[in-house]
């Protein structure tokens, strides 16, 4: 872990880590070069490397490499078992099934060609390198860091989403405590039966929880009396949950290839100038106070903007229609690599060193997993 | 501080009142101890004194209960949380946020204090309950004795005058409890907080207490005092007060201290006098139940065992001690073919337990696991006793004449849930016993049981012993294992460390040697009834 340019150790606003990740994410969903693709989940592995905690969720980088290698493989058989054959190298030959008429569009079987399974290969790939910049952001900054920086009028969305959360893992361990007691008892540990025996006790177990947790926060003031009515923050939330739909629909009509990027850029500000308000509004009446909120400062600056700029360097390339950002698979032809992405890419790298530091205290030893036993 | 005025409590659905007309004051600054059996309504009072009962779970409160002058019936626990900090049983059920420093701010920030006042907080709490060196780490990575020190700071923050805890000490090792009391001593001392605080394991927290809370439960009326008075006479007392009585010692010593002050003559009279042989006549033989070879077991980068090689024999009961985390609990589930190991062999009659499968398994090892209420799944005892003989393959009927032997109270149409956690333990360990496994295995069954529940485990278990069944019990419960065991195994980060004699290995050592061992050091006594058998044949 090299130090970092601008800050003493400190954790990085996650809300930083995830537009820098979702940039890097966009870039991905623009090109089908199989070697620009391949840089993007280098720069994020990169990254991540040099900044991620050692935490539970830092660890979960190499579950989405993994979730990517078989979106891949996936989307690869798919290919070879129902897509259409077009191109000439043909591969293998598999004995072709005629299906009745009805079903005219599907094929199953017959020819592969090198073309169509590069074609797949190409699209998997783009999708597997989103998951990772997903993974990337997930294992960078925890999604629960994240939502204590959500706004007060979200709070009780946010709360819910934190105890689901923890509430997944939990299930695990149980569903594995039920096992375990099956075992105890000389019962089969596989198959219908037993998923449905264990079926029960789990979700006993996950109910009982959910109210201790629920006592355990009502008697530590969750929920006290604020000075502004119920309607108020009702009408609050309302506010922000449209003003963030609005937003998405403007993201997504500008990015998305062949929508009206006229209808985009006023749903866009319209969306986000309506969050606005309502978060100011909110903040104003507001009980609750935050502790230590993550600090929104230079390098906070730096790595969203890496990510931004990267989106925007391969969003430009395509708008310019810059050859190299798609690799056409029939012919199959070795992938160029364009100037202005190689060089967003570039940019997208400097978070590595950007970022502070941890605190040195983060890296305790491992979880101690308790053995339900 | 806290004053209960003729309170009553029923639950919806109940004839009678958990809690009938309870006239309680509390004083300012004291800790208060609060003990009973399971099931007499300890955790009902606890929980109304922060309004949880009735507001949370419903029922019916008469009378008036004042916290600092609050009334519980028109404050719900959430307005209370300035007032009264409550620590729940299983302090992770209780944990909202991902890591110490965050879940310490939470009521802070519920209660809406100005940033600058919770950091100072925050740091004041690190400091006085010696988490410093935690403040950043992940919840899910502590020790339980951590867990449980998060829990009290998370609500001191609040700057609580009044500090509510249920069993602070029963899931926690020797050496973790000392610091979470010390901690709560620290609190009542420096802060002037008054501590409300059930525990069943007297022997470690009557010392600390100012006053004692007796609930007996059936509708009898609760009774408080100081601990001397109601120690004198207490039906439940921890072995310095036994031996105390024993020994006719004035005052009534309630710590290792004095009592080992007023010892002298007791010593004297024990001199010469042969410890009793402490092992199980009639069944032992060197037959080898199980083996285990420089067994090693890994999660992933941590090792939970290693090189561990032991073997046990019919008739031998042996208490598996050692701090939270050593181990205890991976070598009984591997003993059982639950955990893989990753080198060495386990082998019971010459077979690796893993193999085993189905029936098979339960009529060679069986298991109570730390939670007994996992293996109950039906909806009645007798349900869950039909399928116990059904799973065991053996004559219907068998497991409910155990239960009848074990705990001859319970009634067959009761929901496994509405056991007391002892009942709970017993069934699941007729369940157990139903396949008659030459083997048995308990993990920490002491957790929760009042002295009554205790003392007929105890006897349950001789009596396997000598019936030729090999025994093995994981414990933070030393008093239990200088009671029962033949034979103790140390655990420390997954090596053994000590294995031997129960009085040689307990002796050794301060952390779990049991009090009467400490009261007549250097002589070689373990508990009370040692003590009162030889006392009777001295006299006869």
């Amino acid at each position: 872990m090299t130090g970092s340019l601008f800050t003493l150790p400190r954790w990085l606003h996650p809300a930083a880590w995830w537009v820098w990740a979702l940039g890097l994410a966009a870039a991905a969903s623009r090109t089908t070069n199989p070697l620009l693709l391949s840089l993007i989940i280098a720069v994020a592995a990169l990254v991540v490397s040099a900044r991620k905690p050692d935490a539970p969720w830092g660890r979960s980088f190499i579950f989405f490499l993994r979730l990517g290698v078989a979106v891949i493989v996936i989307r690869v058989g798919v290919q070879l078992i129902f897509g259409a054959a077009f191109g000439t190298t043909v591969l293998l030959q598999l004995p072709g099934v005629t299906l009745p008429s009805w079903l005219a569009g599907v094929r199953l079987g017959g020819d592969i060609t090198f073309e169509s399974v590069l074609l797949a290969f190409y699209d998997g790939l783009r999708l597997a390198t989103i998951l990772i910049c997903v993974g990337a952001a997930n294992s960078l900054a925890s999604p629960s860091r994240l939502l204590k920086s959500v706004p007060a009028a979200l709070y009780e969305f946010g709360v819910s989403v934190v105890v689901a959360m923890t509430f997944t893992p939990q299930l695990v361990a149980d569903v594995d405590r039920v096992r375990t007691a099956r075992r105890l008892r000389g019962r089969p540990t596989k198959g219908v039966r037993a998923i449905a025996g264990a079926a029960m006790p789990v979700f006993e177990g996950a109910l009982e929880k959910s109210v201790t947790l629920a006592a355990a926060m009502d008697s530590r003031g969750y929920g006290r009396r604020g000075e502004i009515s119920a309607a108020r923050r009702r009408m609050n939330s309302l506010l922000l949950l449209t003003g963030l739909v609005a937003a998405c629909i403007g993201t997504y009509a500008l990015i998305a290839a062949g929508s009206p990027a006229a209808l985009g850029l006023p749903m866009l500000i319209v969306g986000v100038s309506v969050c606005i308000t309502s978060i100011t509004w909110s903040a104003r009446t507001a009980v609750r106070t935050r502790y230590r909120p993550d600090p929104w400062a230079l390098p906070e600056n730096l790595v969203a903007g890496a990510g931004v700029l990267v989106a925007l360097s391969f969003l430009g390339a395509n708008w310019v229609a810059m050859p190299g950002l798609d690799t056409p698979s029939n012919p199959p032809t070795w992938p160029a690599l364009p100037l202005l992405p190689l060089l967003g890419l570039l940019i997208a790298t400097t978070p590595a060193l950007t970022a502070p530091t941890l605190p040195r205290t983060i890296i305790g030893k491992l979880p101690r997993i308790e053995v339900p036993a | 501080m806290i004053n209960f005025e003729c309170v009553s409590i029923t639950y919806p659905g109940a004839t009678e009142p958990v809690l009938t007309e309870v006239n309680l004051q509390i004083p300012e600054g004291e800790l208060v101890l609060v003990v009973g059996r399971t099931g007499s309504g300890k955790t009902t009072l606890l929980r109304a004194i922060n309004g949880l009962v009735p507001h949370f779970t419903g029922g019916t409160l008469t009378g008036r209960i004042l916290v600092d002058g609050r009334d519980t019936a028109t404050n719900p626990p959430r307005e209370l949380a300035d007032l009264v900090g409550v620590v729940p049983q299983d302090p992770m059920s209780g944990f909202v946020a991902d890591t110490v420093e965050e879940e310490l701010a939470y009521g802070m920030e519920c209660l809406g204090l100005t940033p600058d006042v919770m950091r100072r907080r925050v740091e004041e709490t690190l400091d006085l309950l010696g988490l410093v060196d935690l403040r950043n780490r992940p919840l899910l990575s502590l020790s339980a004795g951590q867990r449980q020190r998060v829990a009290i700071g998370s609500v001191l923050t609040s700057h609580p005058k009044v500090l509510v805890l249920d069993e602070p000490t029963s899931a926690l090792d020797p050496g973790a409890a000392e610091d979470v009391l010390a901690a709560l001593q620290r609190l009542v001392h420096d802060l002037n907080v008054t501590v409300v605080m059930a525990e069943h394991r007297l022997e470690r927290v009557v010392q600390y207490a100012d006053r004692i809370v007796i609930v007996p439960g059936d509708g009898e009326p609760i009774i408080s005092g100081t601990p001397s008075e109601m120690m004198g006479n207490s039906p439940i007392a921890p072995p310095v007060v036994e031996l105390g009585r024993l020994a006719g010692w004035q005052p009534l010593p309630l710590t290792v201290r004095d009592a080992r002050r007023a010892a002298g003559p007791l010593r004297e009279l024990l001199t010469g006098h042969a410890a009793p042989l402490r092992i199980i006549k009639g069944a032992r033989d060197a037959t080898p139940l199980i083996v285990t070879d420089k067994l090693t077991v890994r999660y992933g980068a941590v090792v939970a065992l290693k090189n561990v090689s032991t073997t046990i024999t019919r008739g031998e009961i042996v208490a598996l001690m050692g701090r939270n985390g050593a181990g205890k609990s991976t070598l009984l589930s591997t003993m059982v073919g639950l955990r893989l190991a990753s080198a060495g062999v386990v082998r019971t009659n010459g077979k690796d337990p893993r193999e085993i499968k189905g029936p098979e398994l339960v009529h060679s090892v069986g298991l109570v696991p730390q939670d007994p209420g996992d293996l109950l799944e039906a909806s009645t005892v007798a349900g869950e006793c039909r399928s116990s003989d059904h799973d065991a393959n053996v004559e219907l009927g068998t497991t409910r004449a155990l239960l009848a032997l074990l705990a001859p109270e319970v009634m067959d149409g009761t929901h496994p849930r509405d056991l007391s956690e002892g009942q709970r333990l017993l069934l699941a360990l007729a369940i157990v016993l139903a396949a008659r496994p030459p083997l048995l295995l308990l993990d920490e069954p002491t957790r929760g049981l009042d002295y009554p529940t205790k003392a007929r485990l105890v006897k349950v278990l001789r009596e396997l012993a000598v019936t030729g069944h090999g025994i093995v019990l994981a414990t933070h419960d030393v008093e239990l294992a200088a009671e029962v065991a033949t034979r103790v195994i140390v655990l420390a980060e997954g090596e053994v460390v000590a294995d031997g004699p129960t009085h040689e290995v307990v002796l050794a050592s301060p952390m779990f040697a049991p009090q009467v061992a400490k009261i007549l050091a250097p002589e070689d006594w373990l508990t009370v009834s040692e003590v009162r058998a030889a006392m009777i044949e001295q006299v006869g």
